[in-house]
């Protein structure tokens, strides 16, 4: 981890994982109570360093409490979508046969669906909260973890090693635990600096569109909110908008730095 | 003569491979007595790793029946099948691939005792010092990772690997080939002591004469998945009937050439 895009990437990650922790620390109260006059400018009042929106809720708690959302969406997305992404892959590829035709056209169905209007149908269906949003993101993205732990496990159960596994005797199971699934995960953690990325733009394009959870600030509300008042307050779009800009950087730049510290050490070892 | 510790009948096995059939095995018939060494020897693709990887049940067979230990081999499934794999087992050629790139050799030898119930947790270690000893290794290697040891040193653990179930025979799919000439000569004479003193069967892989005539009792020569000749070393290399063997006997550097006419 000493490439200058990896360490700029754990600057901002680091920074907005403070935030994320501290705001509820600075800002006890509720982000969306009305604290001020409307429409105040940044800059101008002490207590309100950010100003405040159009219903006098204040931007910087907003921010704060925003880093919050979307970084436990994006974490926990990348999660689910990990999660199933390997249990199916390692599955579809120890098993083969149909077992793998079946569980890969599944897969097939939902990659084929853009993943945006997935999440979309699924939180007009079932209504939104914290929990539907993350399982909604994650129903478009574990079909990428899924396909490749497949392809890592089909080149990896055919290596001399899994083969010595089952000479001694070792159970089937244990073979897959043991010996193929952590020489098949390298690769698909590169994968979750992505899906971490595409989770949290999702999120916030579902809180944009009014689909977000509403008792939750997100960064994507805040943009919708300001956008009413783009020519007058352009800073109510603007600071969420930087915010999302920093998450997804950082996450993009962390993985990158993680990718390369990973390949060095293999070319290294 | 002594009940055979593995015999296989009429072994046949077919790949399909981008629609075009490859007969890799046969009607292979092969036996291979107590204590005893068979070298089976032939050209890349001839079907001896197939065979090896049919008889460790890696593969299945197509037709033909194994006994192991009097035994119906092929027969066996789930839980009685993986009990019984500790009496066969087997050495791969490239000692590197060989091993999950994340373990250590005293992990790797410690797997055989634990799935076994042949030593409990806490005789484990002494028992994983004792297998390394054995194959000419210092017990404190075991807390070392499999990639941190030289190529020889790594096919060690590989025997003292397949020596820790006390199998009845051991395959060795071409052990020295990946290894420098200097170390063959070690791994070849620790797998001679060890069949001398633990009484282990042996079949012995190789797609050249010059090293398995120095270990094998028996030679099997195969040519396209078929045992095109079988006998007793001497018998073979003294008079090889097929076109196979005599190819394959001329291809052995012979010392005496140089002095005669």
């Amino acid at each position: 981890m000493h490439s200058p895009e990896g360490v700029a990437g754990l600057c901002l990650i680091v920074l907005l994982a403070a935030m994320a922790f501290a705001a509820p620390l600075l800002y006890p109260g509720d982000p969306l109570a009305i604290v001020g006059r409307a429409l105040t400018a940044p800059f101008t009042d002490p207590a309100l360093p950010l100003g405040t929106d159009r219903l006098g809720r204040d931007v910087a708690a907003g921010l704060m409490h925003g880093a919050r959302t979307s970084l436990l969406v994006g974490l926990a997305t990348a999660l689910v979508a990990l999660a199933a992404g390997t249990l199916v892959g390692t599955v579809a590829g120890l098993a083969g046969g149909l077992m793998d035709e079946a569980l890969m056209r599944v897969v097939d169905a939902f990659q084929i669906v853009p993943g945006f209007l997935l999440a979309l149908a699924f939180v007009s269906v079932t209504g939104a909260s914290l929990p539907v949003i993350i399982l909604a993101i994650g129903l478009s993205a574990w079909t990428g973890p899924a396909r490749l732990v497949r392809a890592e496990v089909l080149s990896i159960r055919e290596r001399d090693y899994v083969a010595a596994a089952r000479v001694i005797g070792m159970h089937p199971a244990e073979v897959a635990l043991r010996e193929v699934l952590p020489n098949a995960l390298p690769p698909v953690l590169a994968l979750t600096a992505v899906i971490v990325a595409t989770a949290v733009l999702v999120e916030a394009a579902l809180s944009f569109l009014g689909l977000g959870d509403p008792n939750v600030v997100t960064w994507g509300s805040m943009i919708a909110e300001g956008r009413n008042v783009l020519r007058t307050a352009p800073h109510l779009s603007m600071v969420p908008g930087l915010g999302l800009v920093a998450t997804v950087l950082g996450v993009y730049l962390l993985g990158e730095g993680l990718a390369d510290a990973m390949a060095g050490r293999k070319a290294r070892g | 003569m002594p009940e055979p510790v593995l015999i296989a009948q009429n072994l046949c096995k077919t790949f399909i491979s981008r629609g075009r059939r490859v007969t890799a095995l046969d009607d292979v018939s092969l036996t291979i007595a107590p204590g005893e060494t068979l070298g089976l020897v032939g050209a890349s693709g001839s079907g001896k790793s197939t065979f090896a990887r049919v008889l460790l049940r890696l593969l299945p067979a197509d037709a033909g029946t194994v006994r192991l230990l009097g035994e119906d081999w092929l027969k066996l499934r789930g839980r009685a099948l993986r009990a019984r794999r500790r009496s066969i087992q087997m050495v791969f050629q490239d000692p590197l691939a060989a091993f999950n790139p994340r373990a250590t050799i005293g992990g790797v030898l410690a797997d055989p005792l634990r799935i076994h119930g042949l030593a409990d947790r806490a005789a484990r270690p002494a028992r994983v010092g004792a297998l390394l000893e054995r194959v000419g290794l210092p017990a404190s290697y075991a807390v070392r990772g499999v990639h941190e040891v030289s190529g020889g040193e790594r096919q060690r653990v590989a025997i003292a690997r397949a020596l820790a179930a006390r199998p009845s025979l051991i395959v060795f799919d071409e052990p020295v080939s990946a290894l420098d000439q200097s170390i063959r000569g070690q791994i070849l004479k620790l797998m001679a002591d060890l069949q001398k003193s633990e009484g282990f069967s042996y079949v012995f892989i190789a797609h050249d004469l010059a090293v398995v005539r120095l270990v094998s009792h028996q030679v099997a020569i195969m040519e396209s998945g078929r045992i095109v000749e079988t006998g007793p070393t001497p018998q073979i290399i003294a008079n090889p009937r097929s076109q196979t063997g005599r190819a394959l006997v001329a291809a052995v550097p012979h010392l005496h050439r140089r002095n005669a006419p």
